[in-house]
């Protein structure tokens, strides 16, 4: 009886094909990066210098206090209820004459906000807040700036102001790159991220 | 007659395992690339909080870490369990971050300087005194270009 063996599978292709493979996942993972609320802290200030004035009506007080407990122009607030009450403070546009605000959409109301760029969020905390909360709080805060953001940047570009950074960053945009960086500068006029935060308290 | 008799009982036929070496090289390098080299180990407690409005930190070699948390079970009786800042691989002061600060900047290329940024990696579970006084240091030496490192995610899984 001839009993031959069965023929050897070829394996010389089979580098090409492992090759092939760590090319592609060498292509699409991406190594992880961290990610974050990205904060600019205010420049060291010497002690002789007077704090602008600024009228209350423009003052918009978030306070968390040391039981984190969530309070808004002094009465408590949920967390969820935050984004939507800064944005009625941000857009509200009250103000006539010089401080009139032709593309806010709020209701105009004269006794909180004239002006998006007068505007002024002001963020205290104790010492005692739990950092968790005061993160919840500040990615809330920032929501509310990036969401009217990019309705006035979908209304003046026809898209997002999410968009157009993300567009800056891309290095295959077709457009013109110092056009666009003029366009978010102007949309970051319009709507300045004016976030204050005080010491912590004892 | 026997020439058309299938044969039955032979022997399995060897597996070739010439590209053994190809399939484990493939491995490592998948591996190599897709680590993240931890630049510190970690002596404290370090869950970051979520939230979703978050920038993605590009050019690693451009950001300095800050970690802050509770000391780690291991180092409990050494360090107490009050929050502990951490700068490199030791425990540290707030005093410290100064030095930390103008340590990691001399060892940066001078037009690099201006782009550096400081990620703060703090655990959700501390108090936000700790937070101020590193705040507070980092606005002296100007440092301002700050990032609370979170994770993705709904900010309302903070308080569970």
């Amino acid at each position: 009886m001839a009993r031959r063996a069965a023929p050897e599978v070829n394996a010389g292709s089979m580098a090409d094909i492992a090759f092939l493979l760590l090319i592609f996942f060498l292509v699409t993972t991406t190594i992880e990066t961290d990610s974050g609320i990205s904060r600019k802290l205010p420049p060291p200030q010497e002690d002789n210098v007077e704090p602008p004035i600024l009228k209350q009506k423009n003052i918009f007080v978030v306070e968390v206090n040391k039981n984190n407990d969530l309070l808004v122009e002094e009465a408590p607030m949920e967390l969820g209820e935050l984004r939507e009450a800064a944005m009625k403070f941000l857009d509200n546009g009250g103000g006539t004459g010089e401080d009139k605000c032709d593309y806010c959409q709020g209701d105009r109301d004269p006794s909180s906000s004239d002006n998006p760029t007068k505007a002024v969020i002001s963020l205290r905390n104790n010492r005692e807040t739990n950092y968790a909360t005061y993160i919840a709080v500040q990615n809330e805060l920032v929501a509310a700036y990036t969401t009217l953001r990019n309705r006035e940047a979908q209304r003046l570009f026809g898209k997002s102001f999410e968009q157009m950074e993300k567009d800056l960053k891309d290095v295959n945009y077709p457009g013109n790159k110092e056009a666009l960086k003029e366009d978010i500068k102007k949309i970051q006029f319009l709507f300045p991220e004016k976030l204050s935060e005080a010491e912590p308290r004892k | 007659m026997s020439k058309f008799k299938k044969k039955k009982s032979g022997e399995l036929p060897a597996i070739s395992t010439a590209s053994l070496p190809d399939i484990v090289f493939m491995l490592l390098f998948f591996f190599m690339v897709a680590t993240v080299m931890r630049q510190n180990t970690l002596m404290i407690e370090n869950k970051l909080p979520y939230a979703d409005q978050i920038e993605k930190l590009d050019k690693k070699n451009l950001v300095m870490y800050i970690y802050a948390g509770k000391p780690s079970s291991r180092y409990r009786t050494s360090a107490g369990s009050q929050p502990r800042i951490q700068l490199n691989d030791k425990f540290a002061a707030v005093e410290d971050i100064k030095a930390f600060i103008l340590a990691e900047r001399a060892s940066k290329r001078e037009e690099e300087v201006p782009y550096l940024t400081t990620a703060l990696k703090v655990d959700g579970d501390t108090n936000m005194g700790l937070v101020g006084d590193i705040k507070k240091e980092l606005r002296d030496v100007e440092a301002l270009k700050i990032n609370y490192t979170t994770r993705q995610g709904d900010a309302a899984q903070n308080f569970q």
